[in-house]
């Protein structure tokens, strides 16, 4: 019951990451073709360009929601195939604590990154 | 009782790398966990890296020398190639899951059709349109820049 419940999430998170890593992969990655978000001109990811997108309070809330999103999705699915594996249910439990101490640390890491980085991008 | 034809589901570690039997779409399945795995491990690296830009301009461009070069440039390519894999494959099955296009339940008559018929066109089309994104992406990092 409730692996169906986290199952369905890591569903959901995928159409979630399929928009906003969309949208990512075009203004990293498709930027001389559509050219999109990079005001500054040059590569996506000179300093003023990131400033620029760091600026905008919606590119800030969308890259949390995307962290929170990617590092569900990767992880749950990382633990899918671990117990796949079959391991023994300590083991079981000791990779769900690890992977979510994990996903935890670096969802927090990332926020702090996401605001900070809005806030100096604000004064620049 | 249903005689095993000698294909059990769980064909271990092994089963992540070959078909065996089980023909293409298992080599979708392959492919599709690899692309997930790789994702993940940049993803992980990523958070960490892009994180510096939260400390300023120098500490983001030092970050940045530190993965610049022809081999990050390659990795991060395939790092795209993984992403349009995985995103187009993931839909296919984000609708086979929920159940559109694998077909309605029929009876078993000869010759049997499998949800797999009508699913494979949509594996098809899948193919198609990441083989495209593939060549446009190459276009982008390796010519027109
Ligand atoms: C681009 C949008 C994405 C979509 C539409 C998507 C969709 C999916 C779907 C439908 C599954 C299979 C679930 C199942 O059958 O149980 C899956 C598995 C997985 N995904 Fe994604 N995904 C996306 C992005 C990502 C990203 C960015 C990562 C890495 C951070 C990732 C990592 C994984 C992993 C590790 C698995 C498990 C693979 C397996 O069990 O073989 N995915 N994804
Ligand atoms: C290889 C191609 C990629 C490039 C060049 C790239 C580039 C960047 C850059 C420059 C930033 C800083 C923010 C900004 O300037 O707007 C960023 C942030 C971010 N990227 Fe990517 N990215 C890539 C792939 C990915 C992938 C595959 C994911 C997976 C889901 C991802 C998820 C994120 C997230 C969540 C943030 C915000 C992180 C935070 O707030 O700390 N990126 N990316």
């Amino acid at each position: 019951m409730r692996d169906q419940k986290l199952w369905t999430w890591h569903l959901a998170a995928g159409a979630i990451i399929l928009v906003l890593l969309g949208l990512h992969m075009v203004i990293m990655h498709l930027d001389a073709l559509v050219g999109i978000f990079n005001p500054a001109g040059g590569h996506p990811i000179d300093w003023a360009n990131v400033v620029a997108r760091g600026q905008s309070l919606a590119f800030t809330a969308t890259y949390i929601l995307l962290l929170g999103a990617g590092l569900f999705h990767g992880l749950y699915g990382l633990r899918n195939i671990l117990f796949e594996l079959d391991p023994a249910p300590p083991l079981k439990r000791a990779l769900s604590w690890v992977l979510l101490l994990v996903g935890v640390g670096l969802f927090i890491l990332g926020t702090w990154a996401a605001w900070v980085g809005h806030q100096v991008a604000s004064m620049t | 009782m249903v005689k095993d034809r000698g294909h059990p589901n769980r064909l271990g570690i092994w089963g992540w790398f070959g078909g065996g039997s089980w023909g293409p779409d298992r080599y979708l399945y392959s492919l599709h966990r690899v692309t997930g795995l790789g994702l993940l491990l940049y993803f992980l690296l990523h958070i960490v890296v892009t994180s510096s830009r939260a400390l300023g301009q120098g500490a983001w461009e030092e970050s940045m020398a530190r993965v610049s070069g022809p081999v990050f440039m390659l990795g991060e390519y395939l790092v795209f190639v993984a992403f349009a894999f995985h995103a187009i494959n993931g839909v296919r099955l984000l609708f086979a899951e929920l159940g559109y296009g694998i077909g309605k339940p029929i009876e078993p008559i000869y010759p049997y059709r499998t949800c797999l018929d009508d699913q494979r066109p949509w594996a098809l089309g899948a193919l198609v349109l990441i083989a495209a994104l593939i060549v446009v992406g190459a276009l982008d990092f390796f010519v027109w820049h």
